[in-house]
């Protein structure tokens, strides 16, 4: 039995084997002359018939954008600008494997020299030559393990791209040796409620096949547990259940003060399941990935599909929020030094007004179509002075609730005179912790300073629910924060008025405020204030 | 030589989907198809990569040319798959 710590980044046990991801093959630097080019042309165009296949064959029970990606990628794979590289190297000299890479490599300098949604079509092409290699090479295709049976995924850290096909049937929970609570890894994990540990440094040793204890709660990975251990989880996570599945409907305390439970969704296919709204309605699948915006219309359809589905209900939609990680061709393919303090959010919305303008009419006509009680916002406010332009250019299209997030340290400050310009406030609290701590999310190594526990992050969440009080206005949290059951009762006592979270975190979110009265609750706040 | 003009229908342009379908449909004819801008060098229509990177937009105009026994008939085939809407 060896323990392995690192950070929880999404809550639950499971046991279950290990399959790691396998590393992208490497070549050596040198390779022997060949004069068999014929042969090793038909091996190279063998490996990427054999790529291009797989990549179709796993596109077909897939639906949607998933679905596309792989498809194009199938279809790069079998470009014949890569077959006709790769015959000028085998002429050359080269054997397969390096004919490949180098084949490919032309392609991607080419594509990175055009710039902008091209290049970032870059890491499909690296994908493609690390799996064509691997072909030929008779290795393991790099990427997510194949397995028909269950098994804890391990790996250095997860990109986009693997996610997009991870099978949530297959994947018991998450172990990676990098990444931080607020990662991409970790946000994915959540939202599809698998249990996941990331920068834990230790997994580097865990190897296909063994046997681990996933504490995703606690944030621990125990190798080879012995049986005792297993069943004494295994029977505290069926507890964990029953106690969950004891509560149902609206959140509230255990004497009965209201916190309203919410969805954050990312798009059409939302499921309006025990929830009482949406607090967060993320805009940017519409528009990442695109050379050219949405049209109005295409926005009106796309919106009413969510505002459809939680009919009666409030849905909070937030305007399009593009910059630093989520780059938007056409509104900032700026080469900024630092992306994260640059034009990004609703600073992006200033410089292309014409883009907000068509958002808000577009929400404005989805709210006409539909019953839902809408109400939008605006990412990444800095200024009272902002919050009262947004408003203005939003009651103008026509939408009657206006809030905006607040994710930047100045607006916490600020939070009364932003309050004295819109109706509700929502913080991102991922955001925030980033820039109070000056800490990058997507550092491992950082990842205390984002704790969402930290004294100066609760601090500053307590003074905007304080100035939602004085003001009478309601003060939401849209952030990861908002889905750890520990901090809900303590968000509650701050006076925090709604909760919003991705769909599998809201039972244990329900549970943890029953389990407690609102004088518990404003008793923990104090506590979790006083201590630094 | 046999060229036409087209409007591409796809709001997106010929990336991702449309690009896909485009190329998909030119590697099945009998005679090799190029696209381009009017004015501008053609690409091979059966290169996904050559096609992205002409980053031609929705409702953009562009010229399709083939050469040899059933041209005609395989530039008819591409330019109609052109004017679809791809995406929709």
């Amino acid at each position: 039995m060896e323990r392995l710590t690192g950070s929880p980044a999404s809550p639950g046990t499971v046991f279950g084997p290990a399959a790691r991801m396998s590393a992208p093959p490497a070549l050596p630097e040198r390779w022997d002359h060949v004069d068999d080019a014929p042969t090793e042309l038909a091996r190279a165009v063998a490996a990427l018939i054999a790529v291009s296949e797989d990549l179709r064959r796993r596109a077909e029970p897939l639906s949607g954008e998933a679905r596309d990606i792989l498809e194009v990628q199938s279809a790069m794979a079998a470009d014949p600008a890569i077959e006709d590289g790769v015959r000028e190297a085998v002429e050359a000299g080269s054997p397969a494997a390096w004919a490949l890479r180098d084949s490919f490599d032309a392609q991607i300098e080419k594509l990175a020299a055009i710039g902008g949604y091209l290049a970032e079509r870059t890491t499909d092409l690296a994908d493609l030559r690390d799996r064509a290699i691997a072909s030929v090479l008779g290795l393991a295709p790099p990427g997510l393990p194949v397995s028909d049976k269950p098994y804890v995924l391990v790996s250095g850290d997860l990109a986009p791209a693997d996610t997009v096909t991870l099978d949530a049937s297959l994947v018991l929970a998450i172990v990676t040796e990098k990444g931080g609570p607020t990662s991409h890894t970790a946000i994915v994990a959540r939202a599809l409620g698998i249990p996941a540990v990331v920068a834990c440094a230790a997994a580097a040793g865990l190897a296909d096949g063994d046997e681990v204890l996933v504490d995703g709660t606690a944030g621990t990975v125990v190798r080879d547990p012995d049986a005792e251990l297993v069943a004494e989880v295994a029977r505290q996570t069926e507890l964990a259940r029953e106690e969950l599945a004891r509560h149902s409907g609206p959140g509230s305390t255990k004497d009965g003060h209201p916190v309203k439970l919410l969805l954050n969704v990312g798009g059409a296919g939302a499921v309006a399941a025990d929830a009482e709204g949406v607090g967060l309605f993320r805009t940017e699948f519409l528009f990442l990935d695109r050379v050219e915006a949405p049209t109005v219309e295409e926005q009106r359809a796309a919106y009413g599909k969510v505002f459809a589905e939680f009919g009666g209900r409030p849905v909070v939609i937030r305007t399009l929020d593009a910059g630093a990680d989520k780059p938007v061709p056409f509104a900032n393919a700026d080469d900024e030094p630092n992306p994260a303090l640059g034009v990004r959010g609703y600073r992006v919305g200033v410089r292309n007004p014409e883009l907000l303008a068509a958002q808000l009419e577009a929400i404005a006509l989805a709210t006409g179509d539909h019953d839902a009680q809408v109400q939008v916002m605006a990412p990444m406010i800095a200024t009272p002075a902002e919050a009262a332009a947004f408003a203005r250019v939003a009651r103008a299209a026509g939408i009657s609730r206006v809030g905006v997030m607040i994710e930047i340290p100045a607006a916490a400050v600020l939070a009364d005179a932003i309050l004295a310009e819109v109706d509700f406030v929502s913080i991102g609290t991922n955001d925030l912790s980033q820039y109070t701590f000056a800490a990058d999310r997507m550092l491992g190594e950082l990842g205390f300073l984002l704790d969402p526990w930290q004294p100066a992050l609760l601090h500053l969440v307590s003074g905007i629910a304080a100035a939602g009080a004085r003001a009478g206005k309601p003060v939401g949290i849209c952030g990861e924060a908002a889905s750890d059951p520990g901090l809900a009762p303590v968000f509650a006592g701050m006076g925090i008025t709604s909760l919003s979270m991705s769909a599998p975190a809201v039972p244990a979110v329900r549970a943890a405020l029953r389990g407690r009265t609102l004088a518990e609750c404003q008793a923990l706040a104090a506590e979790a204030l006083k201590s630094s | 030589m046999v060229s036409a003009k087209v409007v591409v229908g796809s709001k997106v342009g010929l990336h991702a989907r449309p690009a896909r379908l485009l190329v998909e449909a030119a590697g099945k004819q009998p005679v090799r198809v190029l696209i381009g801008r009017d004015g501008g060098k053609p690409v091979p229509a059966d290169s996904i990569l050559a096609v992205m990177s002409l980053g031609v937009g929705g409702g953009e105009e562009v010229v399709v040319s083939a050469d040899g026994e059933g041209a005609e008939r395989a530039l008819e085939a591409i330019t109609a798959l052109l004017a679809e809407d791809l995406d929709a």
